[in-house]
C-alpha cells in the first residue's frame, strides 16, 4: 500500500522543485530583468577562458574603469524612465572636454597663477554649462515642441560634435593645468580614487531623486502614462525637460573626469557612450516603454558592460568584433525588455 | 460672502467647437451642495465634453463657469482640482507603472523637507482605503490591479483631494455589483457631507436608486433637466433619443433557417476562459457583458488580433484556427474594431483614400502588371461612399477633420468593397450622434436581411438587445446566457452580467 504512493511523491517532487525553480527565475526575471542572468553568463564564460579574469586585481580594475559609463548610464536612465532616450551624450561630453579644456587653457594665461584653483574651477563650470546648454536644447525640443526624442537628440548630436570640431579644428587641447588631472584624473581620497567617489555620489544622488523626491516620481510617472500624470496636474513639460538636462550635465561630469584622465580636451571621448550607456540601462531592466529603472541595477548593467568588454579583450576578441557581439546584445535585451514588459503590465 | 446662498456648480452657455465638430452648444448645467447629478446621454451627446470643461481638460469656445458664485476659468486639470472639482475619468488615470498609494499622491506628494514622505503617504493610503472599505494592497503597482480595482483606486483618488465637486464619468462600467453597492454607499456619504456629485452612467435603474436631478443631453445640447423622483424609464429614453423607442432601432428581418457560417469552439485567450458559438447566415447574433467580460477579446483572437491559447474555428465548414488576420478578411470575413481611431482608420488620408485601401486587392481593379486602375475604383469608392451616406464634399477631406459619426461611416464603408459572409462589428456605433446612429442600424438591417451573417458587439444595452436576435451574455471570460427572441429582456441581461461573480464571491 504504501509504496506505490511513495513513489508517486517522489516522481511529483522533481518537477514540483524545478518548477520552484522556474517561478523563481521568472520572478528574478520580472523584478530585476536580464542583468542577473547575463552577468552569471558572462562571469562563467570568461572565468573558463582566463583564470586572471576573476582575479581582484582585474575586478578592482573593471569597476574603476566603468564609473564614466555609469555616470552616462544614470542620465540615459533618466532619459529613458520618461519614454525616450538621448543619443548626444557622447557630444555633452566631447563638448565638456573641449570648452572645459579651453576655458582652463585661456584662464590661466589671464589669470595669475596661484589663483590656479580658480582656473580649474571655473573650467569645469565652463564645461558643466556647455553640457547643459545641450541638454536644455534637447529638453526644449522635446517637452516643448514635441519632437521625438530620437530626432532631437540625432540632430544635437550632430550640433554639438561640430561645434567642438569647430572650436578646435579637430586637432585636441593641451596645455590644461597638471593639477586638474592629478587631482580629478588620478587622485585619491581616503586611498579611494576620486572618479569611483564622484560616481558614488552621483549614483546616490539620483538614486535618492529617483526614489525619495517629487521630481523622480513624476520622472516615472510621466514615462509610464504621460496623459494620467497630466491628469494628475504634474508638469509634464518642465518634468521631461529638466530629465534631458539633468542627462547632460551626468555625461558632463563623466567628460570632465575623462578629460581629466587623458589631460587635455578631446573631441572623440565618447565616441560610442550612446550605445553603450542605452545598453547598459536596458540590460539593467531599464524598458523602454518608460517608466521602469531602479538606480542600483543601472550601476551593475554599467559595470556589466565594461566587465564584458575587459573579459573580450583578455579572451583576445578584436575590437572589431566587440562592436559586432554588444550590438547583438543590446538587441537581444530590448527584445526580452518587450517580453518583460508584457508579463509585468499585461496585454490590453 | 453670498456665495452660500448661489449654486455650488453654475456652467452658463457652455459651447465648444472642435475641428468639423460642434460638441457642445449652450449647455447650463446646475449642481448644488449634497445634490446627485446625473448626466444622462447617448454617446457621443456632449456628457464628456461637458464634464472635461468643468474638470479643466478642455476650455470651452464660449460660456461661464461659477463655482459657489465665483467666476472660474481653469487652465489645467491642477487649476481645476485646486478649485475642489475632483474627476474619476473613463479612461483610466493611472500610472501601471507606480504603486498604488504613489498613483494616489500623485501631482500632490506628501512632503517632508526636500523628501517625499513616503511612510506618511503609505499611512494615508491606508487609512483612505480602510474608510472606504477597499480591500487593496497600496504598494502593488496599478498594473497588477484588476479594472473593478482600478476603478476603486481612481475613486479614491478622488476621494482624497477633498473635492467639493465630484465627477464620476460611468464609474460603474467595470464594477460588479457589489462593489456598485458600496460605490453607492460612499456617494450617498458624500452627498450629505455637502459634496457636490455629478454622475455620468446609461444604466436608468442604477442611477435612479441615487439620483436626485437628471440633465439629458443630446447631440450637444442641453434637452431637459428633471427631477429622478417621478420620471420613468420610457420618458428619460425618448428625451435621450428625440424619438420613441420603437422608431429608433429596425425591424430587422430573422431567417430562422440560415446556414451556420462560423463557429468558435473552446475559445481561450487573454481574458477568454473557454467559450463556444455559431453564426447563421440570415440573423444579427448580439454579444453584451461587461468591460474586461470577453465579448470582443474572443472575436479579435478569433481575427488573429491576440494569440488564441486553444479552440478551433471554422469558416465555412473549413478549420481556419490561426488564420492571419489578412486570410480571414480575403476569405469573406470583415471586422470593424472598435476605436476607429488607433485601429479602423488612416487619420491623416481622406475617406476616399480610406475605402480605397479595402479595394486594393480585388482582382477585377487590376490593370496591366497588377497596377490599380483609379477611374474603375474611384467610381466603386464614390458608390460606396453614397450606400454609407457621406456627403460627396466629404469623400476628399481627411478622416481626422470629420465628424465622429463620418467618421464611423468611412470605418462601415470598408466592408463593402468586396462581398463578405461575416461582419463582426465591435461597438458600431461608438461616439456618433443619433441621426448616424440609425443610419448604420439600417446598413446593418440591410446586411443581415441581404442573408449574411452579423455580430454586433456592444456596450451599449438597448442597442444590442434591440439589434440582435439572439444575444450572448459574456461574464468574466465565459458565455453566462443565450438569450433570443422575447427571452431578451435588460432584466434577464443585467442578472447575467454578473452571474459568474456571484457564485464566486
Amino acid at each position: 500500500m504504501s509504496m506505490p504512493t511513495t513513489t508517486i511523491a517522489e516522481d511529483t517532487a522533481a518537477p514540483r522543485r524545478a518548477n520552484a525553480v522556474l517561478t523563481g527565475l521568472r520572478a528574478l526575471f520580472l523584478r530585476v530583468g536580464v542583468l542577473p542572468f547575463f552577468l552569471v553568463a558572462t562571469l562563467i564564460a570568461f572565468s573558463l577562458v582566463s583564470k586572471e579574469f576573476l582575479a581582484l586585481q582585474n575586478l578592482t580594475n573593471v569597476a574603476r574603469q566603468s564609473v564614466y559609463l555609469i555616470l552616462v548610464s544614470l542620465g540615459q536612465m533618466l532619459a529613458l524612465v520618461t519614454g525616450g532616450f538621448d543619443l548626444s551624450v557622447g557630444t555633452a561630453i566631447a563638448l565638456t572636454s573641449v570648452v572645459s579644456a579651453l576655458a582652463m587653457v585661456t584662464l590661466s594665461h589671464m589669470l595669475p597663477p596661484d589663483m590656479l584653483w580658480l582656473v580649474i574651477v571655473l573650467g569645469c563650470c565652463a564645461g558643466l554649462a556647455a553640457a547643459l546648454v545641450i541638454g536644455s536644447i534637447n529638453g526644449l525640443g522635446i517637452a516643448v515642441f514635441g519632437v521625438s526624442p530620437f530626432i532631437m537628440t540625432l540632430g544635437v548630436q550632430s550640433v554639438g560634435a561640430g561645434i567642438a570640431l569647430f572650436l578646435t579644428g579637430g586637432v585636441p587641447v593641451s596645455g590644461v593645468p597638471y593639477e586638474f588631472g592629478d587631482v580629478l584624473g588620478f587622485g585619491r581620497v581616503f586611498d579611494i580614487p576620486v572618479p569611483v567617489l564622484v560616481a558614488v555620489v552621483a549614483a546616490s544622488t539620483i538614486w535618492l531623486v529617483m526614489n525619495r523626491t517629487r521630481l523622480g516620481k513624476h520622472i516615472q510617472a510621466v514615462g509610464g502614462n504621460a496623459k494620467a500624470a497630466r491628469l494628475s496636474g504634474v508638469n509634464t513639460t518642465k518634468v521631461l525637460f529638466i530629465a534631458y538636462a539633468l542627462c547632460a550635465l551626468l555625461a558632463s561630469v563623466a567628460g570632465l573626469l575623462l578629460t581629466a584622465r587623458v589631460g587635455s580636451g578631446e573631441t572623440n571621448l565618447g565616441g560610442t557612450i550612446a550605445l553603450e550607456s542605452i545598453a547598459a540601462c536596458v540590460i539593467a531592466g531599464v524598458s523602454l516603454h518608460g517608466g521602469i529603472g531602479r538606480v542600483e541595477n543601472v550601476v551593475l548593467g554599467g559595470f556589466f558592460i565594461v566587465l564584458l568588454q575587459n573579459g573580450m579583450n583578455i579572451a583576445q576578441i578584436g575590437s572589431y568584433m566587440q562592436m559586432v557581439l554588444l550590438g547583438s546584445l543590446l538587441v537581444l535585451a530590448v527584445i526580452l525588455d518587450q517580453v518583460r514588459y508584457r508579463l509585468l503590465v499585461g496585454e490590453r | 460672502m453670498g456665495s452660500l446662498a448661489a449654486p455650488l456648480v453654475e456652467m452658463v452657455g457652455i459651447s465648444k467647437e472642435f475641428p468639423g465638430v460642434k460638441a457642445l452648444n449652450g449647455v447650463h448645467l446646475k449642481v448644488e451642495r449634497g445634490e446627485v447629478h446625473v448626466l444622462f446621454g447617448e454617446n457621443g451627446a456632449g456628457k464628456s465634453t461637458l464634464i472635461s470643461i468643468l474638470s479643466g481638460v478642455f476650455r470651452p469656445t464660449s460660456g461661464a463657469i461659477r463655482i459657489a458664485g465665483n467666476e472660474v476659468s481653469f487652465h489645467s486639470v491642477h487649476d481645476a482640482a485646486k478649485a475642489g472639482i475632483g474627476t474619476v475619468f473613463q479612461e483610466f488615470s493611472l500610472v501601471p507603472t507606480l504603486p498604488v498609494f504613489e498613483n494616489l499622491y500623485l501631482g500632490r506628494e506628501l512632503m517632508r523637507g526636500p523628501l517625499t514622505d513616503r511612510r506618511a503617504m503609505l499611512a494615508g493610503a491606508r487609512k483612505l482605503f480602510a474608510e472606504l472599505d477597499f480591500d487593496i494592497d497600496v504598494t502593488r503597482p496599478a498594473s497588477s490591479l484588476s479594472r473593478a480595482q482600478q476603478q476603486m483606486v481612481e475613486i479614491a483618488k478622488a476621494f482624497l483631494s477633498n473635492a467639493r465637486v465630484l465627477i464620476l464619468d460611468e464609474p460603474t462600467a467595470s464594477l460588479t455589483e457589489r462593489e456598485t453597492e458600496r460605490l453607492f454607499g460612499f456617494i450617498g456619504k458624500a452627498a450629505a457631507s455637502g459634496v457636490g456629485i455629478i454622475y455620468i452612467s446609461h444604466r436608468i435603474q442604477e442611477f435612479q436608486k441615487i439620483a436626485d436631478r437628471i440633465s439629458v443631453l443630446r447631440d450637444g445640447r442641453l434637452i431637459a433637466t428633471v427631477p429622478a423622483r417621478g420620471t420613468s424609464e420610457p420618458e428619460l429614453i425618448e428625451l435621450m433619443t428625440g424619438r420613441a423607442v420603437d422608431q429608433v432601432y429596425p425591424k430587422i428581418a430573422h431567417r430562422t433557417d440560415g446556414a451556420v457560417v462560423m463557429t468558435l469552439q473552446g475559445i481561450r485567450t487573454a481574458g477568454v476562459h473557454g467559450a463556444s458559438l455559431e453564426v447563421r447566415a440570415g440573423e444579427v447574433l448580439g454579444c453584451a457583458g461587461l468591460v474586461g467580460s470577453g465579448k470582443s477579446r474572443i472575436w479579435r483572437a478569433a481575427m488573429g488580433l491576440q494569440p488564441l491559447q486553444a479552440g478551433k474555428i471554422t469558416l465555412k465548414g473549413r478549420d481556419i484556427t490561426g488564420a492571419s488576420t489578412r486570410a480571414l478578411l480575403e476569405d469573406g470575413v470583415f471586422f470593424l474594431p472598435s476605436d476607429r481611431k488607433s485601429e479602423g482608420l488612416q487619420m491623416t488620408a481622406s475617406a476616399r483614400a480610406n475605402i480605397e485601401l479595402s479595394l486594393l486587392d480585388r482582382a477585377d481593379f487590376a490593370g496591366p502588371l497588377g497596377l490599380v486602375r483609379p477611374r474603375r475604383s474611384g467610381a466603386l469608392t464614390d458608390a460606396i461612399g453614397d450606400k454609407v451616406g457621406i456627403a460627396k464634399s466629404a469623400m476628399d477631406r481627411a478622416v481626422s477633420k470629420l465628424s465622429g459619426g463620418n467618421q464611423q461611416k468611412v470605418l462601415f464603408g470598408k466592408g463593402f468593397g468586396d462581398d463578405r459572409d461575416v461582419y463582426i462589428l465591435d461597438e458600431p456605433t461608438v461616439g456618433v450622434d443619433m441621426g448616424t446612429r440609425m443610419a448604420l442600424y439600417q446598413l446593418i438591417k440591410d446586411i443581415a436581411e441581404a442573408g449574411k451573417a452579423v455580430v454586433v458587439i456592444s456596450s451599449d444595452l438597448p442597442e444590442v438587445m434591440n439589434l440582435s436576435h439572439r444575444l450572448l451574455v459574456f461574464a468574466k471570460g465565459r458565455i453566462a446566457a443565450e438569450l433570443s427572441g422575447a427571452a431578451i429582456t435588460e432584466e434577464n441581461v443585467l442578472k447575467h452580467f454578473f452571474a459568474e461573480t456571484e457564485s464566486a464571491a
